[in-house]
């Protein structure tokens, strides 16, 4: 499983591997907020949280297809099935270098640039800490929904929409959790949902995942 | 070491494409399966891999026995000839990757990104997978596409090594690799056309 790890990263920082599109992505969200609703710094320290997730997210979004696609058209996949890693373990490691390609930069990147739309200065823990709990949850269930559509020729589009309901939950108590905490509120309720989504995702996950990559591989 | 294969009917699709195969495949035997483009060998070899559930019979084997080489050979362009092997040598148990670099002839070209590769090296490349895997069943969909005379020679000499050491091979090809093995004709196990396609799961019912 280590095996499979290094090699993934090793990929993701390769030629065309898509490392730092996410990142780049999640930069150019933040700098066109300011650019459409104006330059009020109230206005942008008041939504900045908010605009954090949902960019973060979007950001998440753009590799998802990569996780399985990839190895699917190469065959890789099939020869990952017959190998001694179970499908289950196949899943859980590459949605966790997907998190650490694409989720872990975005965790680092967004205090910075949330000086972009003046986040208040409480929000750069925030922030960090409600993208860390966060972010597992969002790369396992795209590996999830990869793992849906990882047949389908231009699978893509079906795949944003069958993820992104389900990352509502993690949006909402995400992006709950960091506005209470700028605004100095008691926050441990959104934390430990958040958290609770992660670990759910985590811990069920692999095994949907799993079933379906079987059934698409027939 | 023993595959039985008993009474197996596979299907693509849903529609059954062989039926009431049975065979046994031992250890120091090669089996040869032969038929027209269609006839459903690679859907008998992946079902016989695991990649897909039976319609019908039974297929036997010990665990963790199986090394399936398909059409495609599972190569990451970005990576070099010797990062592809060793991430497959290295998920099956770590083998030495210098045998099987040596026997397919790859020493030259270990550090060449495997996208540089020609189809025949690809190919190879992919056939040397086979060694590092240290599994005793070898499932190959025609091992030999794009290879020239010497990466066959090659080819068949992996083969008689494998079989030697006892393990065995069931391939899928067109031309005569100059193997001691058995034929397998898969043309006359042809599923029936007319039959009912399968009889419907309460999931499919469920969404008629």
């Amino acid at each position: 499983m280590i095996a499979l790890l290094t090699r993934d990263l090793r990929l993701a920082v390769r030629a065309g591997g898509g490392f730092g599109l996410g990142l780049a992505f999640f930069l150019i969200v933040s700098s066109l907020v300011p650019f459409g609703v104006g330059p009020e710094a109230e206005v942008l320290a008041r939504i900045a949280p908010g605009i954090l997730w949902v960019g973060a997210l979007l950001a998440c979004l753009l590799s998802l297809d990569r996780i399985f696609q990839l190895d699917f058209e190469d065959g890789s996949l099939d020869l990952l099935a017959t190998a001694p890693i179970p499908m289950e373990g196949t899943v859980a490691v590459k949605a966790l270098a997907h998190w650490i390609t694409t989720g872990l930069p975005l965790v680092v990147a967004a205090p910075v640039f949330g000086a972009l739309m003046n986040l208040p200065q409480p929000g750069y823990v925030w922030i960090f800490v409600t993208l860390l709990i966060g972010t597992p949850a969002l790369s396992m269930i795209g590996a999830f929904g990869a793992a849906l559509t990882v047949g389908l020729k231009r699978g893509g589009l079906l795949l944003s929409l069958l993820v992104l309901p389900l990352y509502i939950p993690t949006l909402i108590f995400g992006a709950e959790a960091a506005t209470r905490g700028i605004e100095g509120f008691e926050n441990t309720t959104p934390l430990l949902m958040l958290a609770a989504i992660t670990l759910a995702a985590v811990a069920l996950l692999p095994f949907a995942a799993a079933a379906a990559l079987r059934i698409n591989l027939r | 070491m023993e595959l039985n294969v008993t009474d197996l009917t596979v299907s693509r699709g849903g529609v059954p494409v062989l039926e009431g195969l049975t065979f046994t495949l031992r250890g120091g035997e090669v089996l040869v399966l032969r038929g027209p483009n269609g006839s459903g060998k690679t859907t008998l070899l992946r079902t016989v891999a695991g990649l897909q559930p039976p319609m019908a019979g039974e297929i036997s084997l010990p665990p963790e026995a199986i090394a399936y080489g398909a059409h495609a050979d599972g190569l990451k362009g970005t990576l070099s000839v010797a990062e592809n092997l060793a991430f497959w040598a290295r998920v099956h148990g770590g083998q030495d990757i210098e045998p099987a670099l040596k026997n397919f002839n790859l020493l030259g070209l270990r550090h060449r990104a495997a996208q540089n590769l020609s189809a025949g090296q690809k190919r190879r490349l992919g056939l040397a997978r086979l060694l590092v895997t240290g599994r005793a069943i070898w499932l190959l969909d025609e091992p030999t596409v794009s290879l020239d005379a010497a990466s066959v020679g090659l080819f068949a000499d992996a083969v008689r090594t494998h079989v030697a050491a006892g393990g065995a091979a069931l391939i899928a090809t067109h031309i005569d690799l100059g193997l001691e093995a058995e034929i397998f004709d898969v043309g006359p196990y042809k599923a029936d056309p007319d039959l009912p396609a399968r009889t419907p799961t309460p999931f499919d019912e469920a969404f008629a």
